[in-house]
């Protein structure tokens, strides 16, 4: 069994600690996938339902600090918005632990192998997402060719 | 859609652990990829060179290229493929050396890992939009945030240049930490001599609007243009009326912190060399008697009634020169800081043999007034100490300040006996060992390999127990004065000015660069730059490159009209939004104007945060570059 974990990073902090992780030669687990965003608050609830939906066993969700932010107060509401997903998650019978917040800044490249190793770890434990599978978010071809 | 896909190897960075002819045949399968090819190094010319030309021969119209992090080549690649004619924003990367060749040992996981990032880059690519860039007119205009020495620096290579400049300094006088000092390693310059000249020329500089006695307190706008509101505090004192004459420093009844009067100038060579009065301290002020000052005070410059004054001003770019602060020794009690009045700082030392100091200059104890006949000089006081009171790094400039010290007590009292305890001395730069030799050679300091435990005060002395690490035994001695070196950190306003900024700190609070080798002196955020300690430990000469560096990225910026702005900026569809105001709530640079049942983005103010799109409960709002569909195809590919 191994599990798919997807890191959505801010490109500020998160994904530059994630890169530092790198130059540092910090190895964690390759089950972590990131995908790369401006601010931890594009991170639209749909996208982390559809990862779970498509078969990520473990979502992780990274931004600056609180008070850090590239954008000063994206994080803010992504912490908001992240609050009312663990309780939608509950609502589904998910395990809440499947899904994590994290602050990790640019410097912070240990921070970020070690919250990566541990998290899978911890998905690892719950096993394979099996509760929650399937199209329950859309996104229509129609959609998608208009690129929006 | 005909897609290319070109996979580095950088050396053997990724290729010793990514399959790279793999990805690359396995990527064909997708039916859009219609071409594929590894290169050594695509960042070189010859690898820029088979993309613009594969470009053309294939007419491609979306490139993914397979390499180091978009944060170190992005902009390499989408230069070289508007040269080809592509739009560079159909240029995606997967990111397969940092955070996957890099970070992953087993070759089959990495090579597994990066074949599906690159699905995912060219699943992104499928759905993206040519996008073209906005321009923006750059306000001429530059900020310089601290009056200390880098500040200095900076402001005056920019108003050098012809561009106007505003330097904005939170204490009375410019000069910083520099002023304070008496003489400079390794030259043994006197360190006012040199400053002060420097000091003048910004306050006579046409170009330079000086604003001491001011914070800045809101930052808005982006690079090319800021509006910033700077708060000038009430100085009590009118500075165009004030001759500088010192009748009412005279006059001032009061002796407050170190021996300073209500109304004071920081020092003799201060610019402006105009008095403010501390509101604190001032019997007026507490207890509405008194007003000697403005008696004695023939111009009529005293004017209790001042209050603080807010500017706002547009600038193009902000230097952040905020400089340091030595660390507090609360929890460094071993040393008997507070306990003894002998045990002094490397500032306060300083203080004592600066012929303007509150001693004159003469080299004698605090206590008694005493010459010591013994001065012991403790190194790294909280420096190269990981422990939560210390800072884990090397503050860079004490080995050679004690040093200066030592053979500047030596010249003043040949027979006192100096001894250093230290840990490592460290002496890169230029003159910096041949210093510290004629400290131990010429002058006879005694250096002590080892770190002191305890200083007790005893009798009206001190004593020292240490570890004598090259002896392998005790020490234990009574000695007269004890200076500590205290490790250097930002200053207490940088943590501030930093978030005002949107400029990233580093765990220790320093300012951190854009790229530690290649962009030392850029922030992180556009149009902001970093010079001095602010940025992390460094000395005098150090300080003043990187800030006349600072000045020429400005400069550069300046030259310009327009600035090209980052098209990745929110979009409204009309016909799916409500009005209902709910993006216009979350943006943070009130980009979003809700207009009769619609809403419309300034793409000039739009940063591309992304949380408008979120917000919106309708989804008309998509952030261009980072699309809802984008993202969920991105999802879909590293998820499958």
């Amino acid at each position: 069994m191994r599990v798919n974990v997807v890191a959505f990073c801010c490109n500020w902090c998160s994904y530059a600690g994630a890169d530092l992780a790198g130059t540092s030669r910090l190895v964690y687990p390759s089950n972590v996938k990131i995908i790369r965003v401006p601010c931890s608050c594009r991170v639209d609830e749909a996208f982390i339902l559809r990862a779970f939906a498509r078969g990520a066993d473990g979502v992780i969700v990274c931004g600056c600090h609180i008070g850090d932010c590239h954008y000063a107060t994206g994080n803010y509401h992504t912490r908001q918005r992240m609050e009312s997903l663990f309780g939608l998650l509950a609502f589904m019978g998910m395990e809440r632990e499947r899904l994590r917040l994290e602050w990790i800044s640019a410097s912070e490249g240990a921070k970020f192998a070690d919250t990566m190793a541990e998290f899978t770890a911890q998905v690892e434990k719950l096993g394979k997402n099996e509760r929650y599978t399937g199209d329950c978010i859309k996104a229509t071809d129609a959609e998608a060719a208009e690129g929006i | 859609m005909r897609i290319g896909v070109f996979v580095c190897h950088c050396g053997n960075n990724i290729k010793a652990t990514v399959d790279a002819a793999y990805i690359t045949e396995r990527l064909r399968d997708d039916s859009s990829v219609v071409c594929s090819a590894e290169f050594p190094y695509l960042c070189a010319e010859g690898g820029q060179k088979l993309i613009t030309e594969a470009i053309a021969e294939h007419n491609l119209t979306g490139v993914v290229i397979c390499a180091c992090s978009p944060r170190m080549h992005e902009t390499t690649f989408r230069k070289a493929a508007a040269k080809a004619g592509l739009n560079p924003y159909r240029l995606e990367i997967a990111n397969i050396r940092e955070q996957c060749a890099w970070v992953h040992k087993n070759k089959e996981e990495a090579t597994e890992k990066a074949l599906s990032l690159a699905k995912a880059a060219i699943a992104k690519i499928k759905l993206s939009q040519p996008l073209f860039p906005g321009e923006s007119r750059v306000t001429k205009r530059a900020l310089v945030i601290g009056g200390g020495i880098a500040g200095i620096q900076a402001a005056l290579d920019i108003a050098e240049a012809g561009f106007p400049v505003d330097l904005v300094e939170k204490s009375p006088s410019i000069g910083g930490k520099m002023a304070q000092l008496d003489k400079t390693f390794p030259t043994l310059d006197c360190s006012a001599c040199i400053l002060t000249p420097k000091m003048v020329d910004v306050a006579s500089h046409e170009k330079i609007n000086l604003h001491t006695y001011s914070e800045v307190e809101k930052v808005e706008g982006f690079v090319g243009s800021f509006t910033v509101t700077i708060r000038k505090k009430a100085r009590s004192v009118d500075m165009t009326k004030c001759t500088g004459c010192g009748d009412c420093l005279a006059a001032c009844p009061v002796k407050g912190k170190e021996n300073r009067k209500a109304i004071y100038i920081p020092y003799a060579q201060a610019v402006p060399n105009v008095p403010a009065i501390d509101r604190e301290s001032c019997l007026y002020f507490k207890n509405g008697k008194c007003k000697r000052c403005e008696k004695a005070c023939q111009p009529k410059a005293i004017d209790f009634t001042q209050e603080d004054e807010r500017i706002t001003e547009g600038y193009g770019a902000i230097i952040a020169a905020t400089g340091f602060e030595a660390i507090r020794l609360d929890a460094f009690g071993e040393y008997g800081y507070h306990a003894n009045k002998d045990v002094i700082t490397s500032l306060e030392f300083e203080r004592i043999i600066n012929a303007s100091g509150p001693t004159g200059g003469k080299l004698v104890r605090p206590s008694d007034g005493s010459v010591p006949a013994r001065i012991s000089f403790i190194q790294c006081v909280g420096s190269r100490d990981a422990t939560a009171r210390g800072k884990p790094y090397c503050s860079k400039v004490c080995c050679m300040y004690t040093a200066k010290h030592a053979i500047s007590a030596k010249e003043k009292h040949p027979e006192i006996d100096v001894e250093v305890f230290y840990i490592d001395v460290r002496t890169p730069g230029k003159n910096f060992e041949e210093f510290y030799r004629r400290a131990v050679e010429v002058y006879g300091v005694r250096y002590i390999k080892g770190q002191v435990g305890k200083v007790i005060g005893e009798n009206g002395s001190l004593r020292i127990q240490a570890m004598d690490m090259l002896e392998n035994g005790r020490y234990d001695a009574v000695t007269d004065l004890v200076v500590l070196a205290a490790a250097i950190e930002p200053s207490d306003s940088a943590k501030k000015v930093a978030q005002m900024l949107s400029s990233p700190i580093d765990a220790n609070g320093f300012l951190s660069e854009a790229h530690p080798k290649l962009r030392p002196v850029e922030s992180a955020t556009a149009g902001i730059f970093l010079c001095g300690m602010c940025n992390g430990p460094k000395d005098i000469p150090e300080t003043v490159a990187q800030a006349s560096a600072a000045a020429c990225k400005v400069i550069g910026l300046l030259v310009k009209d327009q600035l090209t702005t980052n098209p990745c900026t929110a979009k409204t569809d009309e016909n799916n939004c409500s009005g209902c105001g709910l993006c216009a709530e979350v943006c943070p640079y009130g980009a979003v104007g809700v207009i009769s049942h619609s809403t419309a983005v300034n793409a000039a103010l739009c940063q591309g945060c992304g949380g408008c799109t979120v917000a919106c409960p309708s989804g008309a709002m998509n952030l261009q570059g980072f699309s809802r569909a984008q993202i969920i195809a991105e999802v879909d590919a590293l998820c499958g």
